[in-house]
Order: structure tokens, then sequence, then C-alpha cells
């Protein structure tokens, strides 16, 4: 259905905007300043912050503009003399229930609270710090929470439960209800950071590995190498003002160069190696009457979920590795051996868009030669710390390329970092793999796309091949209710627990909408468009490792496959 | 308009949950409302100290009561009605309200915690979840409220009535509990156009010592003095006697705050956080104005519900009446 078109007035300024659209979110799109701090487009407007409040001409006392409808003819006013102390003494409120710790917060950089507090003249001190003794606590090696600074927004509470974990809940303790972790033993954190990305404070954050990475790079027996996840290329520029989905490939090589890291590999090359696997294993499985769909396992996030909520699924999980865990592998074997390192000098670090990815790394299923094959994970938000620590400029600095000893990723590698581009490479390979062509086109637009949950039939040869793709965690709930109905339904399924994929990521910068997703996987899309070669199994590097270090099962089962298990709860308080 | 609609309006009978909104309009939007699945909710909750004329109707009247609700039914066609009762009244009372009930579509349920648990929309949010906080409106219940179905919601008292005004039986009465520092403390039905002094003194509660009542409930009624009195009361039926030589206000208001802090839902930041800061300043008897006056001005203009809005009255009538500041060390 059409919406209708309807005319407010803000501040004096005439605006056209659609009937049912909220009066913040019309502001917003005309680019009008309404102080907020628990709106986030993605949840439900809660109203309880009570900044956002305005005088709408002709209605008694205040309304917030978060949750009230922008109507035709409305006349609003942001702004007066009694709205800019109510919202003072209201921040003065807000800022007793934050213990500030500003010195190390990793979002002080950029802290919504502060800009308002100097704004609107605010001592931040007026009333005592009212949670200075609650407990900060760490989700896994993931996620930190310091319920010391948490405003009470439950933001978290919410993007939890429409993850469909509900880890994260609220109990009364004593006068006060408070955010707290689940003590139910059947619910538990799956790491995906979606509370991180929509906590307007620094009370959720990724679990800092910052000091572990400088550690390994003030040791003088480490060679230490970054490698890069393909959705962090778009994303991490806006931390540096480059606007939001900028492809910085290029500047964060020469930006983690300027730190003194040398080598800087692109997991988006380890990818098309998981391409070939899948593609291999779908194949397979289609064949030989194996366990089907077959789900993706790139995500941390949702492989914990099924760990955990699901065990019974583990069977439908491809064995192969996700892309940072297999480069990292590769790294530790095939690349030491040919630079003459002992690999357990090498210190890998990955750079992720993702929080999930702090705790793949310390899965033992994982080790190498008994060794993790990755060492620690920055998220594109740390990185962006570190280099700025660091006083790099990415948007200002001369790009480098990637180390191209690795060979340089193709576009089906690239778009891993998107809802559908793990689905989209594999369907390019195995379309090849079944019959000796490529595909008459590389764009498999039905598996495209922002939406929460996707599919497609594509006919290779006499095979019709049913996938599914899903982002968001309940949408995956959603499917597994399907597919245990009707377990035929598909061949291969898709999921990334974050809304839009890795773009979205739990550790991403701040702030992630659906608007700032679809210009990140844009950006992506629009790489995979320039690359010469966009098939995974056209890789230069890919057939030369397949013909020089993967050539034997004993070696493509050590650094590609894995396996998995059910999982307890891992997160008790 | 439909014939007990009339009725209402002509008895010009108001809510008794203490907003004294028409009861005809709320009727009739229900009535109105499209959605022809629709609910009806008794409220029972009175959740405020030193309220109970619910709960003497409750016990002396359940059949007239359940009338009321049978007529709401009937009148909106409702699919079903909740009595919805706070954990005391619903213990005592469940038993002889179900076998008065009998099959009519009635559900007799216990209440969430705390004040909040009271307000129209937390108990909706109850009732569906489980967890009582408040939503916003609009929309307002009668288009949307339980499973968001049209919902009217009244209170036990506008229940009572709507029966006798169906039967002709109304004469302009309500029920007023009086408490406090009086030997006559009880439940009394009264003319509404008694001012509020010539309900305590029709009730033998009229003090011969210096005093001030609470009108409207022991957490969020307002202070008035015996000059003050000769005005009917509106809001809801609740007097507290306080004998203003033995009150100790620091005291009193230490219990509106606590009651509050413990009571309210902590969803907004005003109603969580100021009333929070009251409780602490006036605990500690170290009352800063100036903060105190900004916390009243957010919860009054800022708060998400009426719970947050109210807060500050009780504070604000005692402080502006009983120049609380030498309250005590005055000679008398």
């Amino acid at each position: 259905m059409e919406k209708k078109s309807i005319k407010i007035t803000i501040n004096g300024k005439e605006i056209s905007c659609f009937e049912g659209q909220k009066i913040l979110e019309v502001a917003i799109e005309n680019g009008i300043d309404i102080p907020n701090l628990c709106y986030h487009s993605d949840l439900e407007p809660k109203a309880s912050c009570r900044l956002c409040i305005v005088e709408i001409v002709g209605r008694r006392g205040y309304q917030t503009s978060c949750s009230t409808n922008a109507e035709d003819g409305m006349v609003v006013n942001t702004e007066n003399e009694e709205i800019s102390k109510l919202r003072k003494t209201n921040l003065e409120l807000i800022f007793s229930q934050h213990n500030e710790k500003c010195n190390d917060c990793i979002k002080s950089e950029d802290c919504r609270m502060l800009h308002l507090a100097q704004k609107y003249d605010v001592n931040i001190s007026r009333f005592s710090d009212r949670k200075k003794d609650f407990p900060e606590m760490n989700f896994g090696p993931s996620i930190y929470f310091d319920s010391s600074k948490c405003i009470d927004c439950k933001n978290c509470v919410e993007v939890c439960a429409k993850q469909n974990v509900k880890f994260l809940e609220v109990r009364e303790e004593g006068a006060f209800f408070q955010i707290c972790p689940s003590q139910n033993k059947n619910r538990d954190c799956v790491y995906c950071g979606q509370c991180v990305v929509h906590c307007p404070t620094g009370a959720l954050q990724e679990v800092d590995s910052i000091k572990d990475v400088e550690e390994a790079m003030r040791d003088a027996n480490k060679t230490v190498v970054f490698q890069i996840a393909p959705a962090v290329r778009t994303s991490i520029g806006e931390e540096f003002g480059m606007g939001y989905g900028a492809v910085a490939t290029e500047k964060i090589a020469a930006g983690i160069r300027k730190i003194g890291i040398e080598n800087v590999f692109d997991v988006s090359v380890a990818a098309d190696i998981v391409t070939m696997e899948e593609a291999s294993e779908l194949i397979e499985r289609v064949s030989s009457g194996g366990v089907l769909p077959m789900f993706t396992s790139c995500c941390p996030a949702w492989v914990k979920y099924l760990e955990f909520y699901h065990p019974e699924l583990i069977p439908n999980l491809t064995s192969v590795r996700s892309p940072q865990v297999l480069f990292g592998g590769l790294t530790k074997t095939f690349w030491a051996t040919q630079q003459e390192i002992d690999p357990k000098n090498i210190f890998v670090v990955s750079i992720m868009p993702c929080t999930a990815k702090k705790y793949e790394i310390k899965r033992k299923e994982n080790l190498v030669d008994g060794l993790d094959p990755v060492d620690a994970v920055l998220t594109t938000h740390e990185l962006a710390c570190l280099l700025k620590k660091n006083g790099v400029d990415l948007k200002n600095i001369e790009p480098e390329a990637l180390t191209p000893l690795w060979g340089d990723a193709t576009g089906a590698g690239i778009i891993y970092g998107t809802s559908g581009g793990v689905t989209e490479s594999a369907l390019r390979t195995a379309v090849y793999k079944l019959t000796g062509k490529n595909p008459e086109t590389l764009e498999f637009c039905a598996v495209r796309g922002l939406q929460e949950s996707k599919e497609a039939s594509v006919k290779i040869g006499d095979l019709t091949l049913s996938v599914a793709v899903v982002n968001g965690l309940s949408n995956a709930e959603k499917l597994i209710e399907k597919i245990k109905e009707n377990p035929s339904l598909y061949h291969y399924i898709e999921v990334m627990a974050c809304p839009g994929g890795c773009i979205g990521g739990g550790g991403q910068p701040v702030p992630t909408d659906s608007k700032i997703r679809k210009l990140r996987a844009e950006g992506l899309y629009k790489i995979d468009q320039g690359k010469k070669k966009r098939l995974a199994h056209e890789s230069e590097f890919v057939k030369e490792i397949y013909n020089d270090y993967l050539n034997n099962k004993e070696n493509i089962h050590k650094i590609c496959h894995t396996k998995y298990g059910k999982k307890e709860k891992e997160n008790s308080f | 308009m439909s014939e007990i609609i009339s009725k209402l309006k002509e008895a010009n009978l108001l809510g008794r949950g203490g907003a004294n909104f028409p009861v005809w309009q709320k009727w009739e939007a229900a009535l109105k409302a499209s959605d022809s699945e629709k609910y009806i909710i008794c409220n029972g909750a009175e959740g405020e100290p030193d309220v109970y004329k619910d709960e003497y109707i409750i016990r002396n009247y359940p059949s007239d009561l359940i009338d009321g609700i049978a007529i709401a039914i009937r009148e909106l066609s409702a699919k079903r009605a909740y009595i919805y009762l706070n954990h005391s009244y619903f213990d005592k009372y469940k038993d002889i309200l179900i076998e008065l009930i009998g099959a009519l579509p009635i559900e007799v349920i216990a209440k969430g915690k705390g004040y909040i648990a009271g307000e129209e929309t937390a108990i909706c949010n109850f009732i569906e979840k489980g967890f009582a906080v408040p939503r916003q409106k609009p929309p307002f219940i009668s288009d949307s409220g339980l499973w968001g179905k049209p919902t009217l919601l009244n209170n036990v008292e506008t229940f009572y009535y709507v029966s006798k005004v169906n039967k002709g039986e109304y004469n302009n009465q309500r029920f007023i509990s009086v408490n406090g520092d009086t030997a006559n403390a009880g439940t009394f039905e009264l003319s509404n156009s008694l001012t509020i002094e010539d309900m305590l003194r029709g009730t033998n509660n009229y003090p011969d010592f210096d005093f001030f009542v609470q009108v409207g409930g022991g957490a969020e009624g307002l202070i008035m003095l015996p000059s003050e009195l000769n005005v009917s009361l509106s809001g809801c039926g609740a007097i507290k006697i306080f004998n203003k030589e033995t009150t100790d206000v620091f005291a009193l208001m230490e219990y509106w705050a606590d009651f509050l802090n413990c009571g309210n839902c902590d969803k907004c930041v005003p109603c969580r956080e100021g009333v929070y800061r009251i409780y602490e300043m006036v605990k500690n008897r170290d009352i800063d104005k100036e903060k105190l006056f900004d916390l009243f001005n957010v919860l009054e203009k800022t708060s998400f519900c009426a719970l947050g809005r109210g807060v500050s009255g009780p504070f604000r009538s005692l402080i502006l009446k009983l120049n609380f500041e030498k309250y005590g060390k005055e000679e008398h």
C-alpha cells in the first residue's frame, strides 16, 4: 500500500514526509537534530530516555518525538528554554546511573552522552553514581558488560529477544529493575554482539583484545600478521569520516603497515577456499544422500546458537571451517614453511566485523598441529581505535596493496560479508563443478538484498537446487521450524546471525542501522563487480594451493574441516 | 446512542479510579471501535495505600459489581471480561466472585507486582505477557488494548454504579475511605455534592485537633489544610487524616518516596532516577530544594505515564502548605 504523503513543520521549516512516520524519524531524515539515546531505528520506540521531547503546537505539554506520529499540518518545535532545562535535568539523571569511566571506555572517542552533556551544559556529577558498585562481566571471550554504565534503555534486551536468544533480561533487584544475564540454564549468549551495536553507551562493548595485540607487536620473537575480513573494508571508513559504505581495502593495508605490521592478508582469499570445499561437500551430500539441508558455518554466533539451542541439527552444519580459521591454519603451516618461520612464533590477528569471532578462535576443535590458527580478533571498531591511537588517519592515507603473496581474492570471496554472499559464491562454483561451465549470469539476485529471508531455486543440469538465505537468528529459528515440518524443502541454507550479514555485525562501527547496512553491502557488491575474477575456482591462488598444499586428504582435513558438538551453558553468574 | 450509554451520560457518572473521565465516553469509544473482538477489564488493583473503598464494594456488593460488568459485556458483545484484583483481594474474594459469575465470560485474575501494575496499559501488558509496564498512548485502549483489541476498563466502583444507573438507583453517590488519626475510620457511601469538610463531619471524622489531610490516596494524593476543605472531592475516594502536631512529615515523605520508588516500573528516566533521588534526599533528611524542584519539573513534564506525572503532587503540596522546613519546630 502506498503511504500517504503529508507535510509537517519542524522549527519553522516545512517538510514532506509520510503518514505513519514518527516525528523523530522525519527530523533525522531531514538533518534536524533532536537529542535522543534510547531510540534506534531497528527497534520499537521505547520513549524511555525522554530526551527527544518536542513541543507540538496545539497540544498540551511535551511529546516524545520518537513515539509520536507525524500528522498532516503538525507544527513542531524541538527547542525552547524549558525543553533545554528539562533535557539538562534528565541528562543529569541519566549520568547519575552511568558510572563515568571515560578514560578507558572504548566509546569515549565519540560518546553520545558526552556530546549531549556539552550541548546542554550538564553537570554530570550533580547526583552521586547510583551504580558505582555494579558488577562488570564478560560473556565468553566476546562481550564485556559493565552494568555500572548501563542507562537502562533496554535496547540490548529487545535486540537479544529479537535474536531469539533472550540471554539478556530484566530482573527485579530491590527497588529497581536491572539488566542481567539470564540464570535460566536453557539460555546462553551466542556472542553475536547485536547488544553492543544497539547500546547507546559503553556499557556493552567487545572484550578488548587491543592489549593482547600490542603485546605481541612488542615481542621481537613474534611475526605478527593481520588478516582482514570481507565486511571490514566497507565499514571502517565510517570511523574516519569517509562516509557509509566507502571502500577502504587498500587504506586499511596502508594503515596497518603504518603501525609496523608488514603482512596484511585478505580473508576473502580463504573465503574462496571455503567456497570450493562447501560446494564439494554440498554436491557430495546431494549425490550420496547425505544430511540435508546443509547449513553454512561461517558465522560462529549461528554455530553456537545451533550447538546450544538445536544440537539435534548439528549434523546439518557443513564441516568446512570459517574463512578466518582456515586462513590462520594455512598461515601457520603453508606460509610458515615457505617463510621458514616457526609457527609458534607467528601471531595471527583477524580484523573482523564480529564479536563472536573472538569466541570462534578459542574452539579447540580448530587446533592445527596443536596451535590456535588465530591468536587474536580485533573488531572493525577496535582496529579503528588502534589506528587512531597511533595517529593513523585512514581518510588521508595513501592506499597500499594487500600482501600480494596470496594472490588477489575473487569477487566471490568479497561478497561473503553480506547476507546471501556465501550462497552466491557457492552457487557460482557449484554450477561449474556440476556442469564444467560457469553460470551464464554471475549475479544470483534472488539471494541478494537485506530482507530477512530469501530463497531461490537454481537449475543446474538435471538438478534443481533449492537454497534459503536468512539473516537474524529469529529468522533462522523460523526456518528451523519450517524444515522440521518438511525436511526436504531445501538443499542448502545460509544463516548469518546479524541483520544483513557481517556488514551488520556486532563488531562494526556504531551507528549501524538498515540504511548503513545497505550502503556497506552495496560497497561489497561494487568491489565484486569491478573484479576481473569473480568465481572462487578461477582464483590463481586457489589453484596453486590445491596443487601445492591442499593436495591430500590429510592436509585438506587438517586445514579446512572441523567438527561441532552440543554446548552446555557457558555464561553463569 | 444506546440506552445504557444515554443513561450513563444523563447520570453524569465519572470514572472512580481517580481520573474522573466521563464513563459514557469510554463506553462509546469502545462500542464504536471497528474491531468486533472486544475485552473488558474491571480494575480492582487498588494499589495505592490508604484506599480500600473497592474492597468494601467487593465484600458487600459483589452481585452489583458483576451486574455492572455483565451490562458492559452485553453492550459491547465483549468476548471476555477480567476482574483484576490485588493479591489480597484475589485470595479473599475470588471464590465468592467465581460463584456469582457462574456462566458469564468473566475471569478473576491476580494483579502484577508494584503500584504501576494498576495502570490501565500496564494491566494489558501484564495480562498478555506477565510484565506490568505501561504502553505509549495513543493508541488508547478503547481502540487497541488487550491483544490490540478494543478494551473497556473501569474501576470496581464504577462498575458498581453502572449497575445502579441501569436500575435507576443512582443518586450521585460515591464511596470514600477515611483513615489516619481518627477513631471512626471506615468506608462510607456519601453524596458527591458534599464538600470534603461535610464528608468528614458527616461521618464523625472531623478532628478536634490541628490537622491536615491527604486526599485521593496515600501516595499520590494531595495535602490539604482544614481551611481548604470547603470543596467537593475529585479523584480517588480516599481521605487520610493527620494530626499536625504528632506527624513527622519527613517520615511521611519518606514513606511516599519509598512506596513510589519501589512501585514504579523503572521504564522512564525521570520516574526511575528522579523518584530514587527524592527518596534519597528525604531519607537522609537532607533536601536540596533546587534539585528537588528540578526533579518535580521533569517528573511532571516528561514522565512516560500518569504515575510519574503524579509523583510531585503530595510533596509539592506538603512543602508549600506545611512550611516543612520549620515544621515541628514552631511554637504551638
